[in-house]
């Protein structure tokens, strides 16, 4: 066990834990901060997305004692009342089926978004292409992206 | 308005009270099968609602304001927007002043509150319109009575009452009274033209909670004093545990017991980390129980089936025998599929806390009911005793339907007299499945004097064989001699419902020889099918379930919106249709050669689900059921090697993604029949549609799923 201190939605905790426990566990076990999912545990889903100093990062493969000192940023404080352009886009386009994969999703685009404010269509569908929605509500997470580049610019 | 016969006794299943503090309650049960003989209280308090006695709960405050306690299961189909969108309907209140709660705690008597088999809005659409009816016209009743005029000299527009003077008044100020009024013995219910919110496009009701990440669903459960728990199972179907050695995992950090159940053992600590850390320092020691199967034993097992004669023969017409002796050719095609695990993108997980007083359950399941009295059982615990809270659900595909990690949590917790959490990994998920079985599919047609005389649908499966229903699907009564054979191999690899179990694979061998025979019959490959649905028009054969008129309208509807046969230089066509879950459905696969591999790159999809409650919603199924059949009869592969799966997570184990998926068009029939399924029906047609096209653009043929295994054509 080692104490971490830890900038979460610019917010300081000191977490006690073993170094190697990766940060998704952190957020969720001892942080109460849920709203980042646990879907593969290798990296390969998306779902567990965060930012990390503005870049995306899969949370599951990041051990804390990487994140200490970094601003991370999970979906609960993307924004206060979910009133992000992502967020409102997906809600526009009415985008989750069961919703499990989505905050990731949001993560990534909302990351994406920033460092290319005005993506095409290829380049959404690349951006995107790491997060699996097992629901396949690949169509909508498209438009949703498209949409919330437009509110952005 | 139309008064509808009937065939509900609305008093047995609805009880109307007064709210303490103002306003109505209204207990009632989403399907018709349930009947309670309970009163409600003459005033209740609604933090005290009972749904061991109702499953469904309309709440109208004193201030208009609608609240309704939905129970069905949420998967991600939408049903806790679209059942409510029902009754606010025929109620006739404003969507804006609905809100919609997961109800449903206690969910041990309910009939049918099971999300599954795309049933939940086909089975609550006579009794939630009779339901939304009843309350409207009691509210009605109570106005009239206090205008001193006949109910039948009032209307109602989004919750105001109005009567010819033009007094009015809103619901919330006769929801007192109407709490006191005798449940009418009539109501009417709407015309569909005049619906106001089914057919509007509603947005889910969960929505800001899953796009601000709330805690949702079962792996977000928390409970003061809970321990996490991992569990290790045999690795392989067919092993049991012999001996273990827990010394090592013991010394673990915030490990605090580790306990055998069974052929398990679970290790419960402090935090999921610690648990699933622990659990890779156990040291367990297998033994051979059962046979170890591997995907090539059950290769070779199907298709020895397939030739041979152990078969039960399902629906015979005519005489095959004869068909093929006397035909002037004969096409036959074997289909072969594999295994498949479900992958919810939430792993199982079940909360538990055993205690000598209650058995508290809480989690994503798709049938609370039946798993609550398994664990009953299994723990020799009085029903009574047993309470379960369903979470939203990360999907189900029928996974959900078996509630293993919810036994397995209340054992633990029974065990260890604590609140236990249940965590599966994905490796757990996928290892530990109980998976869409490995199926094979033999069929066979004759063909005399350019028509089709004689079709043999065999099938030969892992455990279990198609549902009763489905021999009595296309083309069964469109062809006079017709037969259907199944025979099964019983293995001890676990399998079970996939979304839209058989004809998931089913469609696709089906729709996959209609077009080679076509083309052996250099015949126009849709009006081969057109062909043949005319025989079936005005059929006597009750059992034949699909509609001829049904499935023409879809396909003509998708040919006219694919551009079937205009489309541009490049782009290749695949066509088919199926009927499963009560709907009709036809689609359009457009494919593209890109550095000489097929793309798809859209898919139309004609639909007739009878009404369509929520097109914003009932698109979103479309879509995402379209995409999944083409995804996993791309990428779908799932083996065994001495009964080990061979993937165990996303890094060997392909879904789709992103950059593979077409864009998706839908199209509904608009018609007034009642709603029909539509959670599953879309995905069996994906499959063949998607091969179709392939064959359009490259010219090969594909049996075998999954098609990313053809060298010929991805390399």
């Amino acid at each position: 066990m080692a104490k971490y201190n830890l900038t979460v939605n610019n917010t300081p905790y000191t977490v006690e834990v073993s170094p190697d426990t990766p940060l998704l566990w952190v957020l969720r076990d001892h942080l109460n901060l849920l709203g980042t999912k646990f879907g593969c545990g290798i990296g390969q889903c998306g779902a567990c997305t965060i930012h990390l100093d503005g870049t995306p990062t899969k949370s599951c493969l990041l051990t804390v004692s990487l994140a200490e000192g970094k601003s991370i940023t999970t979906i609960e404080g993307l924004s206060e009342d979910g009133s992000h352009p992502v967020q409102e886009a997906w809600k526009e386009i009415d985008v989750p089926q069961c919703g499990y994969c989505q905050a990731g999703q949001i993560m990534t685009a909302s990351a994406f978004l920033i460092k290319n404010p005005n993506p095409s269509r290829e380049e959404i569908r690349e951006a995107m292409h790491e997060n699996i929605c097992r629901c396949a509500s690949y169509n909508r997470i498209e438009i949703a992206v498209e949409k919330a580049a437009k509110k952005l610019s | 308005m139309t008064a509808k016969k009937n065939t509900i006794d609305r008093r047995s299943f609805l009880k109307v009270s007064a709210l303490t503090g103002g306003g109505m309650i209204i207990g009632f049960n989403f399907f018709s099968a349930c009947k309670p003989e309970v009163e409600l209280p003459k005033e209740i308090d609604v933090s005290t609602l009972n749904f061991k006695d109702f499953n469904g709960f309309i709440k109208i405050a004193d201030n208009g304001m609608v609240t309704i306690f939905a129970p069905n299961p949420e998967i991600g189909q939408g049903v806790k927007t679209s059942m409510p969108m029902i009754i606010a309907e025929e109620l006739d209140v404003a969507w804006k002043n609905v809100h919609v709660v997961q109800g449903g705690l206690d969910t041990d008597i309910f009939e049918r509150q099971v999300a599954g088999g795309s049933q939940s809005i086909r089975h609550g659409w006579d009794p939630l319109r009779q339901t939304g009816a009843t309350a409207r016209q009691m509210l009605i009743n109570a106005a009239a009575a206090k205008w001193g005029i006949d109910a039948a000299e009032c209307t109602v527009e989004e919750g105001v009452i109005s009567n010819s003077k033009g007094d009015k008044l809103g619901y919330g100020e006769v929801a007192v009274e109407a709490a006191a009024m005798d449940v009418p013995k009539d109501v009417h219910l709407k015309e569909p033209k005049d619906y106001k919110i089914i057919g509007q496009d509603i947005q889910n009701v969960d929505i800001d909670e899953i796009i601000t990440g709330k805690p949702l669903f079962g792996l977000d459960y928390k409970r003061e004093g809970m321990l996490y728990a991992s569990v290790l199972r045999p690795p392989a179907f067919g092993q049991k545990l012999k001996d273990f050695d827990d010394a090592v995992a013991r010394s673990k950090e915030g490990v605090v017991d580790i306990i055998k159940f069974g052929n398990k053992l679970a290790v419960l600590a402090n935090s999921t980390w610690e648990a699933m850390r622990a659990k890779k320092a156990l040291n367990a020691i297998w033994e051979e129980d059962t046979k170890l199967e591997s995907s090539e034993d059950h290769d070779k097992i199907l298709l020895d089936l397939l030739n041979g004669k152990k078969f039960k023969t399902l629906r015979s017409d005519g005489n095959i025998k004869k068909a093929f002796a006397n035909a002037d050719q004969v096409l036959e095609r074997t289909y072969e599929s594999p295994f498949l695990p479900h992958n919810c993108l939430e792993p199982m997980n079940f909360f538990a806390h055993v205690t000598d007083e209650k058995v508290e359950l809480a989690g994503p399941i798709q049938t609370p009911k039946g798993t609550a009295e398994r664990i009953a059982k299994k723990l020799n615990r009085d029903f009574k005793d047993i309470s379960l809270e369903m979470t939203r659900m990360g999907g189900g595909f029928g996974r959900r339907l078996y509630g293993d990690f919810a036994l397995e949590a209340a054992e633990i917790s029974n065990i260890a007299k604590k609140p236990v959490l249940v965590i599966f990994s994905r490796e757990d998920d996928m290892a530990d499945g109980i998976y869409r079985p490995a199926i094979k599919y033999r069929i066979s047609a004759a063909i005399k004097d350019q028509k089709v005389v004689g079709y043999h649908l065999k099938e030969a499966a892992i455990n279990g064989n198609m549902y009763g229903l489905i021999p009595n699907f296309f083309p069964a009564g469109a062809i006079d001699n017709y037969q259907v054979d199944v025979a099964n191999y019983k293995s001890n690899i676990t399998t079970g419902a996939w979304r839209a179990p058989y004809t998931n694979f089913l469609a696709f061998a089906e729709q996959s020889f209609f077009d080679e025979l076509a083309e052996t019959m250099g015949v126009d490959k849709i009006q081969l099918r057109l062909d043949l649905l005319q025989k079936v028009k005005g059929t006597t054969d009750v059992r034949i379930q699909y509609s001829a008129e049904r499935m023409e309208s879809v396909i003509n509807e998708v040919v006219k919106r694919s551009n079937w046969g205009k489309t541009k230089e490049g782009v290749y066509q695949g066509f088919s249709v199926y009927y499963c879950h009560n709907s009709h459905v036809a689609e359009v696969a457009d494919v593209e050669m890109e550095n000489g591999i097929p793309v798809v790159k859209k898919v139309t999809c004609a639909i007739d689900c009878g009404i369509v409650v929520n097109p914003l919603g009932a698109m979103n199924q479309v879509e995402g059921g379209v995409i999944d059949g083409i995804g996993h009869a791309m990428y779908g592969d799932f083996n065994f090697t001495n009964g080990v799966p061979q993937s165990v997570n996303f890094d060997t184990y392909r879904l789709i993604r992103m950059k593979e998926t077409p864009i998706v068009e839908s199209y509904f029939i608009e018609n007034d029949i009642a709603p029909t399924g539509l959670g599953e029906p879309t995905l069996p047609p994906a499959g063949p549609a998607l091969a179709n096209a392939i064959k359009a653009a490259t010219g090969i043929r594909l049996t075998k799923q999954p098609f990313i295994e053809n060298k010929e054509i991805f390399g």
